[in-house]
């Protein structure tokens, strides 16, 4: 907590997390989502394109998060350890 | 492979400790049709497929069934991790508390410890995929009963509805790989014989 306070000095700042964490896991649902669908319709061309708009904007996004707020994954590189941040997803670690 | 994303697929933010729902939602965990079951069973089915989409929605649904497996685990920690004792005993918890404290055990709502017989891997893709499908609709069913059981709890029900409305999605996606597999296995086979294959057999095996 204390560590991405350190980049975060204003309430407006909490809520710029806050947001930029729905817009991940909104992208991650419709891209889980669209990927069953298109498991089953390969050739969906407009499934195809929404798959690709989101997963470019999911790319784009988590780094940006990742880079303030800390690892959503492992092979994201850092110089401090900072995986281990508490909490963790099943203790409230989603807003 | 699985790594892992420091997130869960839908929020688990819940406000008022409640041993009692605890009980029966930890069905969902390691009951006979939880989400331990569903993963297991189209993660060991996926490796029979006859064709790429049956084998890709086994693979990919039994992964988001793992998702599920945390949401569900996440439910049943917040709703017992601050609970007292008097809660737990009022709860009927005392039996799991003395075996398992409030950590997060895969068992039944009664208790029934997981077990791999609640699957079934028949070595039949059409076989395989009808169980999938009723799979998805004894999990829709029971999802129900646990939104009936927990009406008065919000947080509760928000993730409870949404793990329901994915059983149905699931049970779409699954009937659209069934009729794929039933197609593939119609079609007409076409055997050929070049006429090199019983010198083949003479050239590369010397044991007769």
């Amino acid at each position: 907590m204390e560590d991405y306070n350190r980049n975060c000095t204003c309430e407006q700042n909490e809520q710029t997390r806050a947001d930029m964490f729905e817009r991940i896991k909104c992208l991650n649902f419709a891209i889980t989502e669209l990927g069953l669908y298109l498991d089953t319709h390969n050739d969906d061309e407009k499934a195809i394109c929404l798959h690709r708009k989101y997963s470019k904007e999911y790319r784009e996004l988590t780094d940006k998060y990742q880079k303030v707020y800390g690892p959503l994954t492992i092979q994201f590189p850092c110089n401090k350890w900072r995986w281990i941040e508490e909490p963790w997803p099943w203790e409230g670690g989603n807003f | 492979m699985w790594t892992y994303n420091k997130m869960l697929q839908y929020p688990v933010n819940i406000k008022c400790t409640n041993p009692r729902l605890a009980k029966v939602i930890i069905s969902q965990y390691g009951g006979p049709d939880g989400e331990l079951a569903a993963s297991l069973r189209y993660l060991s089915q996926r490796f029979g497929m006859p064709d790429q989409n049956s084998k890709a929605i086994l693979n990919d649904i039994g992964t988001e069934e793992l998702a599920h497996l945390e949401m569900i685990g996440a439910i049943v920690h917040q709703l017992t991790k601050n609970a007292s004792i008097e809660e737990i005993e009022a709860a009927g918890l005392s039996p799991y508390y003395t075996d398992h404290g409030v950590d997060v055990y895969p068992q039944s709502a009664a208790g029934v410890p997981f077990t791999s017989a609640y699957i079934a891997c028949k070595g039949d893709a059409i076989a395989n995929l009808q169980e999938d499908l009723a799979a998805e609709q004894k999990a829709r069913a029971t999802y129900e009963k646990l939104i009936d059981l927990c009406r008065d709890e919000p947080d509760v029900l928000d993730p409870l509805r949404f793990l329901r409305e994915r059983e149905v999605v699931h049970f779409q996606r699954f009937g659209e790989a069934l009729r794929g597999v039933q197609d593939k296995l119609a079609e007409k086979k076409f055997y050929m014989n070049d006429g090199n294959c019983l010198d083949m057999k003479k050239n590369d095996c010397n044991c007769n």
